[in-house]
């Protein structure tokens, strides 16, 4: 069953066009990661995927959830309403985390529970420490961010997400900001969600780690997809010049 | 004498008080109003902060005091100049603390605002949960600074002809052919900013158990 689907997705920023009739379905379960040149617009993709940005033209759903909808050549999205259930739906990690950093750890994963959700504060203490633990943080819940180490604040954020018990995840580039060390622990902990089958979605400049975490991956460039398959075949056996070009570029550097 | 400069000090107590009391909140408008999106807003919130920064604050009471009185003629009780000190000072005060807030409110990184956003947070709650806690640190240093001036400033109120401490000081001097008075109040102005000081560090120890 498709958890998102996003048709003939079009976004521009005044003149240039980022992203150029962008269309996937995440169905329950996969793991998509998305390769491509810096600027080629992922991050916009996810963007208007986890609605930060509205799209001009396409039609996006979670779901049963028709989130925007194409009406004469432009996307036309639902209420309010409509809206605020979608965001339910997904979770996004950051490249630079964007914790709260005057909240605790678990303050950072239960809050968004007990506001939004409005969950019972120990129902989500409980729930936040267990997924806390999950993310091997046991120990942690009274820090602060700026106490932890980024691996450590990316797995916060990660558990964060999770909290709200999204149908997808959203990742933009989480290992980024983080040194290989730190990268390691963060991949270890997404490979453990890909093998409890969570429906992730995840921009990485890591291929090794897309080859194996994802099912099928897409190659963005110039706001275009150029190539999607089936993971190990993009990776292994690129069929277009550019992302031949591009993986080259990574191999080497 | 000390009976004299203790009814000063307890206008000139009751001036900042008044001044914070009606600052502090005029000064979120006088924020919200420069950050607006509608232009001509931001523009009269840009004038304000502007003029009343860029003129003197003892100009501005005067302006307050003796304009009625020129522009329209009105004739205003005895009363009129405690009145115009309060208005005088909180209008300045709130042009200053808007700013400040501006900036701080500016400073607050986007994500902060993405990071809520995703998570389902409404926009009044990511601004009250989110930003409105972070941005309080952030200012505390700055905000610190416009009180502690504040203190000092209240003796502006003498152009009015109130009786504050500076302007009991000045008469007991006068009267007295002494610098005494003068050196008391000096001393009751340091001493009251230095209790402010103390306050305003416990606050900013408090706010210091994370730093971004
Ligand atoms: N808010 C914005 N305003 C204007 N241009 C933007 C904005 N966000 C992204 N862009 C532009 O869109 C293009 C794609 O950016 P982005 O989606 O961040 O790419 P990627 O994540 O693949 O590096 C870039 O050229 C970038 O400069
Ligand atoms: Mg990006």
């Amino acid at each position: 069953m498709a958890v998102v689907t996003l048709e003939h997705g079009k976004k521009s920023f005044g003149q240039t066009m980022v992203l150029k009739d962008i269309s996937l379905t995440v169905n329950e379960g996969d793991v998509l990661a998305i390769i491509g040149p810096s600027g080629g617009g992922k991050s916009t993709l996810l963007r208007c995927l986890t609605l930060l940005e509205t799209l001009d033209a396409g039609a996006l759903s979670y779901g049963d959830i028709a989130v925007a909808r194409e009406e004469a050549g432009r996307a036309v999205y639902g209420s309010k309403d409509v809206l605020r259930q979608a965001k339910t739906r997904f979770g996004l990690v950051f490249q630079n985390f964007n914790l709260f950093p005057h909240y605790t750890v678990l303050k950072n994963v239960i809050d968004p529970l007990v506001v939004v959700e409005k969950m019972p504060k120990a129902e989500a203490e409980a729930r936040g420490r267990e997924l806390l633990a999950k993310m091997g943080l046991s120990g942690k819940e009274d820090m602060v961010p700026c106490e932890l180490s980024g691996g450590q604040q990316q797995r916060v954020a990660i558990a964060r997400a999770l909290a709200m018990n999204p149908s997808v995840l959203y990742f933009d580039e989480p290992t980024s900001a983080l040194d290989p060390e730190l990268t390691r622990e963060v991949l270890r902990v997404i490979r453990e969600l890909a093998a409890e089958h969570m429906t992730m979605v995840i921009v990485t400049h890591e291929m090794t780690f897309a080859r194996d975490v994802a099912d099928q991956i897409i190659f963005m460039d110039g706001g275009s997809v150029v190539e999607r398959g089936v993971a190990s075949e993009v990776i292994d056996r690129p069929q277009h010049e550019r992302t031949k070009a591009f993986l080259t570029n990574y191999q080497h550097g | 004498m000390m009976g004299i400069l203790a009814d000063g000090f307890v206008l000139t107590a009751e001036i900042f008080v008044v001044t914070l009391v009606g600052a502090l909140p005029l000064g979120v408008l006088v924020a919200l109003a420069r950050m607006s999106k509608f232009k001509p807003l931001s523009l009269v919130a840009r004038l304000y902060i502007s003029v009343l920064r860029g003129t003197p604050l003892m100009l501005q009471l005067m302006a307050i005091m003796f304009g009625p009185y020129y522009l329209f003629g009105m004739q205003l009780g005895s009363d009129w100049k405690f009145y115009a000190c309060a208005i005088g000072f909180i209008l300045n005060y709130a042009a200053y603390f808007g700013e400040i807030y501006r900036s701080g409110i500016q400073s607050i990184p986007r994500g902060q605002y993405e990071a809520a956003a995703v998570l389902g947070y409404t926009r009044a709650q990511t601004f009250m949960k989110i930003v409105l806690p972070q941005v309080m640190k952030r200012i505390m240093p700055a905000m610190g600074n416009e009180i502690i001036t504040l203190v000092k400033d209240t003796s502006l109120a003498f152009v009015l002809g109130i009786m504050e401490m500076f302007s009991a000081a000045k008469a007991l001097a006068a009267r007295e052919v002494s610098m005494i008075p003068y050196a008391i109040a000096a001393l009751i102005y340091w001493v009251f900013c230095l209790v402010i000081e103390m306050i305003l560090n416990r606050v900013e120890k408090r706010m210091a158990y994370y730093h971004d």
